[in-house]
């Protein structure tokens, strides 16, 4: 039957619409990847066959009404308006099929509860319009954000396979290991769902909610914000990576490290030489898709950094748009994006690259506390 | 019925009374919806439903530890929106017999310019051992004000109730530190500083 | 304005001589009335404007989600769009249309002259247009119209809403005021002015359900009053009722507003049961099954909805305790739901049917609602529900809950009464138009949600990955659809106050009840002296 629908629903779309290729005609639930998820889909598939059962025999019966004792037949009404017995079966009987449905329900919902002997714990946090992962027994973290470019979501480009479900930093967990997540917002209510892992909780402001998952196979796993969180609630997918132990602690290990020579960039002392250095790699990734690698940007909409006001006269100016961005234009906020160091060497490498050469300089410990100061 | 004898005689007076009756029952509703919030508070103290940890915890009797079981109790430290302290646990996680004082740190720092006053609010998961983590003494139960640069180690002592159900093994607390403005708006409205206090 | 002179008109003028004392004239007859009629008129006149204003919305929503990728608005817009379609929908088109049915076939049903309180009721109707023409207004304010969804939920509400939140606020206000004294006026006149001779339990159902539904807005009206005031206060006065910053907590928002949103979606039903068991007994020549039964579990389903709010908020952390409470009170409602559709069934069984529209939109009514049950069922089931909620499968259940129950409801009731209130017959082809192409438009539109949500499609998204972009396609196609058809109705209704087949005062065979026995159109004044009822 759904294999039918299947078909006839490919074909349509097949003539409808030739050029898609990404054509997907899912119509129920996929089982998933975890315990939890397989769990939800056996009881997704026991009440849906329930209330199918139910509805072919009510419909049965209407519609056998409906063509046998149509007036235009010459039926002739009948004239009985009650029958105790038949209204008391029909209590009866529905309340006996909820029970037994009830069962099931009620053994899956104590083991989604059950967040004892975790191994990994990571706290999630939303924010309007990212998650943050903070690994909370090995001191690092990081943010997670849509890395889906603004010119696919305006139709300027092409759009790829993961359009919208596809993020910078993904979450990186082990396989067949009990992860106990801790969620919590900084801003409104969010809520963190991977489909494929049968968890969705809400990310509540002040308050902390646990739930839990093990997956079994390695894989990448897509799912999305599912509470409005404002404007771009659609913009804020959750991205996993389920990888084997090994692969898991080389990961840990390298983001220790990673996390460690963060700090430490951001405490030393800083030369003009290292910040033009690093400034140029960080614009080149982060500022030149749109001010041109040569600063000269594509004006209007992406204004010129050469001898531009913004870049040679009053430095915190030039620091808050960075951070904060423009709003209402294509400047973003990179505050949160980058880090104090690649911020500092930005901001550095402007003043002074193409021929600004203000002789400015701003250090990453400047940047640390003008951030401070917001 | 009633009403319909009535109706029969005095079609006018039988409807003033149960316009009365109904607008009895919408200022009753309209007093039940503020009335949730308080019955909530009770309900969630009484139930431990939303995490929300109770105030200082009195307790007469002096608990002997139960050292045959151990519960580990995790700490995690948040800022609220535009809240630029330093803040975190001095310990990540410590493990206690249920019954025993344990005192840990929290350690918070103003890198700021300007002295504020933050506010921890605390949450437990899982909500159903809130009822049995009981705090003797814990920053949350005031505000915190910080100069300029300054930093602190604020104190938590708490005791994990012998009563903690058995398939409870691992407690997190959570505080989320929010910004109170600066230093001269101590003085909140009313409704803030009751309400903080009560559930610090 | 020149329709509502018109339907007036057609009720009015023909009678104005029968009686000493007809309507007055101008535009005083409709600001002063405190004629039933006149009130039900009008308020169905704004439901159905309401209905199209919230409609044109929700084409906006389904013109934007007709491809990936953002082309028509910008999402800030589409949210303004998701929350408007919502409140104007529920607040603006479903409950007034069911108060202006009240406010014409309640009276004819009892055999009272007019409802109990009748110059409150012409309060209770103007309230209706103030409340929106300001709810209306936040669109074109600075910020924008409220965002938040309908549910407006806090902090997203209060800390991070538009300044035009304390309006929608106020707007909120203003139409509980008017649903408050709308009910009040209802339980007065169900209770003091029912015709002599007809005890509780011979009054028709219609009239039985909205008694019930009465007691539910009393019920919980206030308590939407009571938690937007708390938003209020929040935004403006410093407190921190949901303010997790000052001990306030954010979930009880989700309490006390779901306290109030679970017997309002009952409220937006229980009448259209009232209605439907009139007319599919009458088409069916047969009396209703199970009069009783219907009547109990009308009040179970009511009683029930108080004690299921929070099935809606599964996944935000509940104890397991509460979650399974729930979820068995939740799937509870399904028994005495099942018995009034199984009473339905057995009402046409062995009848002797015909399908003149209302029977129709009466038909779809049950097999559309009945399906809107099951997957109400499915979302009961607590550690299913966290992969349906909050997607497009939760979409797809309550509109399958609201259209064609409430809206589907209200058509069948329309053409069921319209000879009735213009003493024309409509035209019956183009009703079955109106029937076939909303029937097949709601189900294009609708039942693909399903599928995109058991495919993961969050819900309130204006933009979505590629996967959903096939069922999206479909859904917005049907939609429109549905939502060009509706014009059609306001065609069909036109025609029918402007002129039409006459009417008899029983136009149809099979139809029982007091209203039945006034001329139709029904005359400015009925029932002056009570009927008897055996």
């Amino acid at each position: 039957m759904r294999v039918h629908a299947q078909r006839a629903g490919a074909l349509i779309g097949g003539l409808m619409f030739p050029a898609w290729s990404m054509a997907d005609w899912t119509l129920n639930m996929t089982p998933g990847v975890t315990g939890t998820s397989n769990d939800i889909f056996s009881l997704h598939m026991t009440i849906l066959w329930i209330c199918v059962v139910i509805g072919v025999v009510v419909f049965g019966v209407m519609f056998w009404s409906i063509f046998a004792h149509r007036k235009s037949q010459g039926a002739k009404p009948a004239n009985f308006h009650e029958n105790t017995l038949v209204e008391v079966l029909w209590t009866i009987i529905p309340f006996v099929i909820l029970v037994v449905m009830a069962i099931p329900a009620t053994a899956t919902l104590v083991d989604m509860y059950d967040t004892t002997e975790s191994e990994v714990d990571i706290k999630i946090t939303g924010y309007q319009w990212k998650w943050q992962y903070e690994y909370i027994n090995e001191d690092f973290g990081y943010f997670s954000n849509l890395s889906t470019p603004r010119e696919q979501i305006e139709n300027r480009q092409v759009k790829g396979e993961n359009y919208l479900l596809e993020v910078d930093n993904p979450l990186v967990i082990p396989v067949g290991k009990k992860v106990r997540f801790l969620l919590t917002a900084n801003d409104v209510i969010h809520s963190w769902w991977v489909p494929d892992f049968g968890v969705k909780k809400d990310a509540i402001p002040g308050f902390i909610n646990e739930t839990w998952t093990r997956v079994d196979e390695p894989g990448i796993y897509r799912g999305q914000c599912t509470e409005l969180c404002g404007k771009d609630h659609g913009f804020m997918p959750v991205v996993v990576e389920a990888v084997p132990e090994e692969e898991y602690n080389a990961w840990v290990a390298e983001q220790k490290e990673a996390a460690e020579r963060e700090r430490q960039l951001t405490e030393k002392d800083w030369t003009m030489d290292e910040l033009m250095e690093r400034g140029e790699k960080a614009y080149a990734s982060a500022c030149a898709a749109c001010h041109q690698p040569n600063g000269q940007g594509a004006p209007p909409a992406f204004p010129s950094l050469v001898g531009t006001q913004v870049v040679t006269e009053d430095m915190a100016a030039h620091i808050d748009i960075v951070v904060n961005g423009v709003s209402g234009t294509a400047m973003q906020a990179f505050g949160n994006q980058l880090s104090e160091v690649d911020l500092a060497a930005v901001i550095t490498y402007e003043r002074n690259a193409w021929g600004n050469n203000t002789g400015d300089m701003v250090t990453p410990k400047e940047i640390f506390d003008y951030k401070s100061q917001q | 019925m009633a009403d319909q004898q009535l109706s029969n005689t005095d079609p006018k007076r039988s409807t003033r009374r149960v316009v009365g009756w109904c607008m009895a029952g919408v200022v009753g509703m309209f007093a039940f919806g503020f009335a949730m919030v308080p019955l909530y508070d009770v309900f969630c103290e009484i139930t431990g439903i939303n995490g929300k940890t109770g105030g200082r915890y009195e307790s007469t009797e002096v608990a002997e530890a139960d050292v045959t079981r151990t519960v580990k109790v995790q700490f995690l430290a948040s800022n609220g929106p535009g809240m630029t302290w330093k803040f975190r646990p001095v310990v990540r996680s410590v493990e206690v017999h249920p019954g025993e004082p344990t005192t840990v740190n929290f350690y918070a720092e103003n890198p700021t310019s300007e002295p504020m006053v933050g506010q921890a609010v605390p949450s437990l998961a899982p909500s159903e051992g809130t009822l049995y983590f009981h705090k003797t003494e814990c920053f949350c139960f005031n505000q915190q004000p910080l100069d300029a640069g300054e930093s602190t180690e604020m104190p938590l002592i708490f005791i994990v109730d012998k009563d903690l159900p058995a398939h409870i093994t691992k407690l997190t607390l959570s505080y989320t530190l929010y910004d109170q403005g600066k230093q001269a708006a101590v003085t909140q409205n009313s409704r803030k500083e009751t309400t903080t206090n009560d559930n610090g | 304005m020149a329709v509502t002179g018109v339907f007036m008109s057609a009720v009015a003028d023909t009678h104005a001589q029968d009686h000493h004392h007809g309507p007055a004239k101008g535009i005083s007859r409709w600001l002063l009335t405190t004629n039933h009629k006149d009130i039900g008129s009008m308020y169905l006149i704004f439901s159905f404007t309401m209905f199209l204003l919230g409609g044109a919305m929700a084409m906006v929503i389904r013109a934007e989600l007709f491809q990936p990728g953002l082309q028509i608005v910008q999402p800030e817009f589409f949210n303004q769009m998701t929350t408007m379609h919502g409140l104007i929908m529920v607040f603006g088109a479903v409950m007034p249309a069911f108060v202006g049915l009240a406010n014409w076939m309640l009276p004819l049903m009892i055999g009272a002259p007019d409802m109990a309180l009748p110059r409150m009721n012409n309060w209770s109707f103007w309230l209706l247009p103030c409340a929106f023409l300001i709810l209306v207004s936040t669109l074109f304010m600075e910020g924008g119209a409220p965002n938040f969804g309908w549910t407006f939920y806090a902090p997203l509400s209060t800390t991070y809403g538009p300044p035009s939140t304390t309006f929608f606020i106020f707007a909120v206000h203003i139409m509980g005021v008017s649903s408050i004294m709308g009910a009040i006026n209802v339980i007065a006149t169900i209770l003091n002015m029912r015709a002599p001779g007809m005890t509780l339990m011979k009054m028709p159902l219609f009239v039985w359900t909205w008694l019930i539904t009465a007691f539910l807005l009393i019920a919980v009206m206030p308590v939407l009053a009571g938690v937007v005031t708390m938003m209020l206060m929040d935004i403006n006065f410093g407190t921190s009722f949901f303010d997790a910053s000052g001990g306030g907590d954010p979930v009880l928002f989700q309490h006390v507003f779901w306290f109030f949103g679970h017997p309002e979606v009952y409220i937006m039903i229980l009448p259209a049961f009232g209605a439907v068991s009139h007319i599919i007994p009458a088409f069916s020549r047969k009396p209703l099954f199970g009069y009783a039964s219907m009547v109990y579990a009308v009040g179970a389903i009511a009683l029930l909805s108080f004690v299921v709010w929070a099935h809606h908020m599964f996944t935000v952390g509940i104890p397991i305790v509460g979650q399974l409470f729930f979820m068995y009170a939740t799937m509870l409602i399904a028994v005495p739901t099942g018995v009034k559709v199984f009473n339905w069934v057995a009402t046409m069984f062995r009848g002797s049917l015909s399908f003149e529209a209302p029977m129709l939109f009466a038909v779809a009514f049950v097999i559309l609602f009945t399906i809107g049950g099951f997957s109400g069922l499915m979302l009961a089931i607590a550690p299913a529900d966290f992969q349906y909620h909050d997607t497009y499968f939760v979409v797809a259940h309550f509109h399958y809950v609201l259209v064609p129950g409430a809206i589907f409801g209200i058509f069948a009731s329309a053409y069921f009464w319209l000879p009735k209130w213009t003493g024309h017959m409509y035209d019956e082809t183009l009703a079955k138009t109106h029937f076939w192409l909303s029937f097949i438009g709601m189900n294009l539109a609708f039942f693909p949600m399903h599928f995109l949500g058991l495919a993961g499609m969050p819900r309130r998204i204006p933009d979505y990955a590629l996967q959903f972009a096939d069922f999206n396609m479909i859904s917005s196609i049907g939609a429109f659809m549905f939502g060009a058809t509706q014009l059609l109705f306001l065609l069909i209704v036109v025609k029918c106050v402007m002129g039409g087949k006459k009417a008899s005062a029983k136009p149809w065979d099979g139809a029982e009840g007091l209203e039945w026995t006034v001329p139709s159109p029904a005359p400015y004044h009925t029932f002056s002296t009570p009927p008897e009822v055996k």
